[in-house]
């Protein structure tokens, strides 16, 4: 938590500054207004008081409470400020962390993770500052204060506070202990709820195909069964919280009371105004003691799952990006070009390699397929033309230039992506097809549409290119989606062009007109086609045979069938003989 | 089986399961939903009352508190103020014995001067008086007849001694033996005291000689206690200086310097008893209104919880009673945020937001009972003073309450980015999109921080104004209270009770306040609970008693003019007829979204058709209970689903009496022994997500399932999606044995299936467009036929 502290500046410390300040005149006020009282309460008690002079002391009073008032209005206003501008600050700073973040940084954080932490983890933290840092200041300030006043107004008294508050802190820290553990179990049974109603909304069909509806309510009823006795119990220790401190509290003033009252029969009348208008400022200071141990304990409880989070944030900021920005960007002699030369690769604690010793060559406009079985590397490929993993050894060079040496930015700007998985923004279809271009043509946009079959389906779509796509396309197909993608990449007009597994999701009739159109409308650029199906891949210049990491075939389709044992197995399994042997 | 095409307009709420609901939400119809809660909280109605009951009974208690601790403040104040009469009394019965008369008398008696001759002659004679006495003394007589009484007596203070010793000789006045020495000091202060002042006699009588004062001021018993000579003249010394302008604290302090037993008679005394009974009482007071308080919650905690427990079995049960059609058009997020957020709000809102809402409206009531019983006056004094306050505040929370929402939408947007370009990670970055995606956080995170910072502020100041109000009232309540108390219409003791009651009668508006939200919220929740709860189930099929054997089944099935759409005003398939002999294979195919999966849940009875027929064996599904079709058939479908349990429980779901060898030989026919048997645990290991078993082991596992149920029907679903060669040869081994003597239907994606397909059903926009097997549909030279070559073609 405290590392956090990090990301304040200046100014967020003046105002912390200027909030102590406040706060201590606060505090100063608080403990004053009680002297007011006790003004009051005498004057009220002694015979022959004129009216004004009550007025005037509740004048002073008011006027302490009113100043209170005031500077608890501007420090909650410099509090809360100071904790968003914070959660603000450290929110954007962990934004642009992760946008800075590889694929390698992505998965070992992993993304549901990532997000937790820029979301709900800042949150906690910035409830935490909002309220923690009012009673940060204020419960130890007016702790210390108000004893500092009674210290001395009657020892009896002093230990009968004493004791409440020793009686207070262990009633909330044994609850505590008791209950802590169980909220984190709590939060897991939740999870287990939530993962039993999942399970069975995901499996619906199966569920119902195997009448096996009893199972799972069963099963569900296990769950609920421990969540329920669980928190039952937390919330049925947690009914002893209230009503002790009520009796603390309230035996409390008793105690002052009943001290008091012994205190005076003692005393002689001279002494009796005073030990009375002391007893009654005790009791109003004592609450005040009391009150700021309580503040205190419960920043004692806020604090873990605030360091929790901090930690989690702190973890993040902390994190070395491992890919490293290059700074070419100037013009490459040539276009469309890329070349693999003896590249292989691990991911940074493996033993094992992914790919090992790979190269190849395409040139401008040419179609170059990678094909293989799952795990063969394909997609590490793509990641590394992508420079989205750094390769282990060997280089990659595109238009001649390793992509370790480009800009980012200028190396993203000659490629054109299509992943496996296709991705879609909340916006528009426009936006999603011209996704990361300002101001990218209508035309454009239509004609990387039509290229990608995708015309058809958004024509029939109500806004038809103003359609819009909710995030992660819930509202299209999955063929639909793939196409949208295939646009983005095309729309972008880029030097080479990269499918990453893309033509898996479309039937074969879409798969065969897209790559017709690819090839009639695009001539310029080079395309990397990694594929499943060999139908996609059959007519592609040079075809690369991958499997466990090694290139065991290269070259064209009937070459390969006759010299590949791999390919042949591979194609044997998709299409019968004949059919292979017809083409 | 995935329903992208059909999930059309799904409802999105934008808050998925984890996501917190609004605080301030609202439900539509709020006096139905409270119905509605009545009934569903029927059987926890006593238990509720009771704890409720409590609630009330403990708030109610607590007042009693206050008004009890004001009777002890006024006890203990008792001691504080001296009773004026009383001092009076007492000083009057001191003085009783202190009058002119007496004095007259005791001085005739003291000035009894023996001034005789003999007295002369025995003065004159006496050889212990030196010859200088006897001249002053014979000097004085010879003035004696000349000077005034007056004079005389100062004339005798001057005399030596030996002589006055013989002309005021030792006698006994009152029974007290009065000495010449005391005589003569009596002589010298009575000539110097003006005995009309009261004042000064009291201090001449102070100087005067022990025996004089027994005389003037005998021992006495005052209300039993005994009071001695030097007492009393203590006791009028300090308080000779004391008269009516005297300061309260000057004659306090003459009070603390008094000899005890006199002062103990003036001293206000406190009741200790009645001190003790308050005491007591007010112990018990706080032990029953915490014991009922805790009782309250204890009781809740249970009653919400089992409340909450009810209401997740209730889902869950009714999950299974929907129609898939449900399912279509709500998002499963949606669904899970139903069991968990909303009957966590439910719960935790019905265990302790309704009893302390409860509690503060009993306690409001009871305070303004408590405060009008005690005076009315004060009572209006507080209310107004407080209610001044209250108004502001009202604003203040309207608009708080503003910006909470505006910060839970701007941050749900917020949020939604963050995921989105999170998730899109390698898209964001291969297209440079990380300046937009800035740009837009930037702005999002300005409207959550500018929301932030206004609903902090805000309701960060109710404690403070709460606080403020409170403080106000004290004030008015001091002021008036004094007023009343100067006029001598209240007592002390009232004003300090409506100190109190100032403090507890603001804490219950700002808690009935919170308590009315969070009911709204709680309502807004159990509505959507309801909602799904209530939803229209499946028809009921209790009056079906038509049953087929799965084990003497055929294999017929039948199609005659099925008519289906998964809207009423769409229908998609028009007028299908086919029929299915036993053993055959059925290939659908089709392009993406050609509504394949249709013809499976009209098959299962997912979906009911419109029109037309299906029969199994010639009965009509109609007359069969979706239980007994889904007996008759195995289905593997391409969403390897497989829930978080054994390896055991996975493969022989539900399917009763399977011994652990039957589903080893399972695992054995689809090949995947090898893979389980290297498993720790073997088929006790526990599958989850994202475990160390592959896609394709997956997809062997749930073949391994349908074997075990083996059914006269086989609905597949061939996978799309890749595993590597090796796994891909083992499952379609596997599915070949599982279609072996079983009529099956199968949505093909191999060629070799299609191929091999007794019966092609080519699908296209969710109807049947062409039937037949593969040379017949080659023949045609229509879609299918387009469909096969294309994929040969560049």
């Amino acid at each position: 938590m405290l590392r956090l502290i990090k990301e304040f500046r200046k100014k967020d410390f003046m105002l912390i500054f200027i909030c102590v300040l406040l706060i201590l005149f606060q505090v100063w006020l608080d403990l004053k207004l009680p002297d007011y009282m006790t003004e009051i309460t005498k004057l009220v008690q002694t015979e022959g008081t004129k009216i004004n002079e009550v007025l005037t002391q509740g004048g002073y009073m008011l006027l302490c409470a009113g100043g209170s008032l005031v500077a608890a209005f501007l420090v909650g206003y410099l509090v809360s400020y100071v904790s968003a501008t914070f959660s603000k600050r450290t929110r954007k700073t962990l934004f642009e962390k992760v946008q800075s973040f590889s694929m390698e940084e992505m998965k070992r954080f992993r993304t549901s993770s990532l997000i937790t932490r820029t979301t709900n983890d800042i949150t906690n933290i910035q409830m935490f500052i909002a309220m923690g840092l009012q009673m940060l200041i204020k419960a130890p300030i007016t702790a210390i204060w108000a004893i500092f006043k009674i210290f001395g107004k009657g020892w009896e008294w002093s230990l009968a506070t004493l004791v409440a508050v020793v009686i207070l802190l262990v009633v909330i820290t044994s609850l505590m202990i008791i209950v802590l553990p169980r909220f984190k179990i709590i939060q897991e049974l939740i999870d287990n709820i939530n993962g039993l109603t999942r399970e069975n909304l995901n499996g619906i069909r199966v569920i119902r195909a195997f009448n096996a509806e009893k199972y799972q309510e069963e099963k569900f009823e296990q769950g609920n069964n421990n969540l329920t006795k669980t928190q039952t119990f937390s919330q049925k220790v947690m009914s002893i919280m209230s009503p002790a401190m009520y009796l603390i509290m309230n035996f409390l003033t008793l105690s002052i009371y009943t001290i008091g009252s012994s205190l005076l029969s003692n005393a002689g009348m001279f002494d009796r105004l005073s030990i009375f208008s002391n007893m009654v400022v005790f009791s109003s200071y004592a609450m005040q003691v009391l009150m700021s141990f309580l503040m205190l304990a419960m920043i004692f409880i806020m604090y873990p799952r605030a360091s929790v989070s901090a930690n989690r944030i702190r973890e993040v900021l902390d994190t070395d990006e491992k890919i490293k920005d290059g700074n070419f960007k100037e013009n490459t002699k040539t276009y469309g070009e890329i070349e693999f030369k003896n590249v292989s690769f691990k991911y940074p604690d493996a033993d094992e390699y992914i790919l090992e010793n790979i190269s190849f060559k395409a040139s401008k406009g040419d179609t170059l397929a990678i094909i293989g079985s799952t795990g063969s590397g394909k997609s590490t490929i793509v990641n590394l033309i992508m420079r989205f993993y750094d390769v282990t050894n060997g280089e990659i060079l595109i238009d001649g230039v390793n992509v370790k040496d480009y800009k980012l930015e200028v190396l993203h700007e000659k490629l054109g992506y299509v992943p496996q998985r296709a991705v879609m923004f909340d916006g528009s279809v426009s936006y999603n097809i011209g996704y990361g271009k300002n101001e990218i043509p209508e035309k454009q946009i239509k004609k990387a549409a039509k290229i990608a079959q995708a015309e058809e389906f958004i024509k029939n779509m109500p806004d038809k290119y103003d359609a819009n796509i909710a995030s992660g396309g819930t509202n299209i197909s999955g063929g639909q989606k793939q196409r949208v993608a295939i646009a983005r990449a095309i729309a972008k007009n880029p030097e080479i062009l990269v499918f990453d597994d893309s033509f898996s999701a479309l039937d074969y009739k879409t798969d065969y007109l897209l790559r017709k159109q690819l090839k009639e409308n695009i001539k310029e650029a080079t395309s990397i086609i990694v594929a499943q199906r060999i139908g996609t891949i059959i007519n592609a210049d040079t075809i690369v045979v991958l499997d466990k990491g090694k290139i065991v075939g290269i070259g064209k389709h009937k070459e390969l069938l006759k010299k590949c044992k791999v390919y042949k197995e591979i194609a044997l399994s998709q299409l019968s003989k004949e059919e292979l042997e017809n083409e | 089986m995935s329903n992208e095409d059909k999930k059309t307009s799904a409802p999105i709420r934008g808050h998925g399961p984890g996501g917190r609901r609004n605080p301030g939400e609202k439900p539509k119809n709020l006096s139905l939903t409270l119905k509605k809660m009545a009934k569903y909280l029927k059987p926890f109605m006593s238990v509720l009352i009771i704890s409720l009951v409590l609630a009330a009974a403990s708030s109610v208690l607590s007042i009693i508190g206050p008004n009890k601790l004001s009777d002890l403040t006024d006890e203990l104040s008792k001691g504080l103020v001296i009773n004026k009469e009383k001092l009076t009394s007492v000083t009057e019965d001191i003085t009783s014995s202190l009058n002119e008369e007496k004095i007259k008398r005791i001085s005739a008696n003291i000035m009894d001067i023996k001034l005789d001759n003999n007295t002369i002659m025995l003065i004159n004679g006496s050889n212990d008086i030196s010859t200088e006495e006897k001249t002053s003394f014979n000097n004085f007589i010879k003035n004696a007849s000349t000077i005034s009484k007056e004079e005389l007596m100062e004339e005798i203070t001057k005399l030596p001694n030996n002589i006055t010793n013989v002309i005021l000789p030792d006698s006994t006045i009152d029974n007290v033996l009065v000495s010449s020495d005391d005589k003569v000091a009596f002589i010298e202060n009575l000539s110097n005291a003006d005995l009309s002042n009261q004042k000064a006699m009291v201090k001449a009588l102070s100087n005067m000689p022990e025996s004089v004062q027994k005389i003037m001021l005998p021992n006495s018993k005052i209300e039993g206690v005994l009071i001695t000579t030097d007492e009393k003249v203590k006791f009028l010394s300090k308080m000779g200086n004391i008269d009516k302008n005297s300061s309260a604290s000057t004659i306090y302090k003459a009070l603390d310097e008094l000899p005890d037993n006199i002062s103990n008679l003036i001293k206000p005394k406190m009741d200790g008893k009645t001190i003790k009974s308050i005491i007591i009482f007010l112990v018990t007071i706080y032990l029953i209104s915490a014991l009922f308080n805790f009782l309250e919650s204890f009781l809740m905690a249970i009653m919400s919880n089992k409340f909450a427990k009810s209401l997740r079995t209730k889902i869950s049960i009714k999950i299974n009673k929907l129609a898939l059609k449900y399912f279509d058009t709500h998002l499963t997020g949606d669904i899970l945020s139903r069991v968990t957020n909303d009957v966590d709000t439910i719960g935790v809102n019905l265990s302790q937001s309704l009893g302390s809402l409860v509690a503060a409206i009993a306690l409001f009531i009871g305070c303004v009972i408590m405060m009008f019983a005690t005076n009315w006056i004060m009572a209006i004094t507080a209310i107004v003073s407080s209610l001044f306050g209250f108004g502001f505040m009202a604003t203040v929370l309207g608009k708080s309450q503003k910006y909470f929402l505006a910060r839970q939408v701007e941050l749900g947007k917020l949020n939604g980015h963050i995921e989105e370009i999170y998730t899109n990670h390698n898209v964001v970055k291969a297209y440079n999109g990380n300046y937009d995606a800035s740009k837009t956080f930037d702005k999002l995170n300005d409207n959550v921080f500018e929301c932030n910072r206004m609903s902090q502020f805000l309701s960060g100041l109710m404690p403070s104004m709460m606080n403020f109000i409170g403080n106000f009232g004290y004030v008015a309540v001091c002021v008036v209270g004094a007023l009343l108390v100067i006029n001598g219409h209240i007592t002390f003791g009232v004003i300090v009770a409506f100190m109190l009651y100032v403090r507890l009668f603001t804490s219950p508006l700002s808690q009935i306040a919170q308590g009315m939200a969070s009911i709204q919220s709680t309502c807004a929740a159990a509505e959507r609970v309801f909602e799904f709860v209530e939803e229209t189930e499946m028809e009921d099929e209790s009056h079906l008693t038509k049953k087929l054997d799965p084990k003497k089944v055929k294999g017929n099935i039948q199609f005659n003019h099925v008519k289906f759409g998964y809207n009423k005003d769409k229908v998609i398939i028009k007028d299908f007829n086919c029929k299915v002999k036993p053993g055959q294979k059925i290939a659908i195919v089709g392009p993406t979204g050609a509504g394949k999966t249709t013809m499976v849940n009209l098959l299962m009875k997912f979906y009911n058709i419109y029109d037309g027929e299906i029969l199994i064996d010639g009965v009509s599904i109609k007359e069969l209970t979706r239980e007994n079709i889904h007996d008759l058939f195995i289905m593997v479908l391409q969403d390897t689903w497989l829930f978080d349990g054994s390896i055991r429980d996975n493969v022989k779901y539900n399917t009763k009496n399977i011994s652990d060898k039957k589903i080893m030989e399972a695992l054995e026919t689809v090949g995947v022994d090898h893979f389980v048997k290297s498993l720790p645990g073997v088929l006790n290991y526990r599958v989850k997500d994202s475990d160390s078993v592959s896609a394709g082991q997956k997809q062997l596992l749930t073949i391994a399932r349908g074997m075990i149920k083996d059914a006269p029907f086989l609905i597949l679903d061939e996978a799309t999606s890749s595993v590597d060669t090796r796994t891909e040869e083992l499952v379609q081994k596997a599915m070949d044995k599982l279609t072996k003597g079983r009529t099956s239907f199968i949505i093909a994606h191999r060629l070799s299936t299609i191929k091999n397909a007794d019966l092609i059903l080519v699908m296209k926009e969710g109807n049947i467009i062409e039937q037949g097997n593969h040379k017949e549909l080659m023949r045609q030279n229509g879609f299918y036929a387009e469909l096969y070559n294309s994929q040969f073609k560049n």
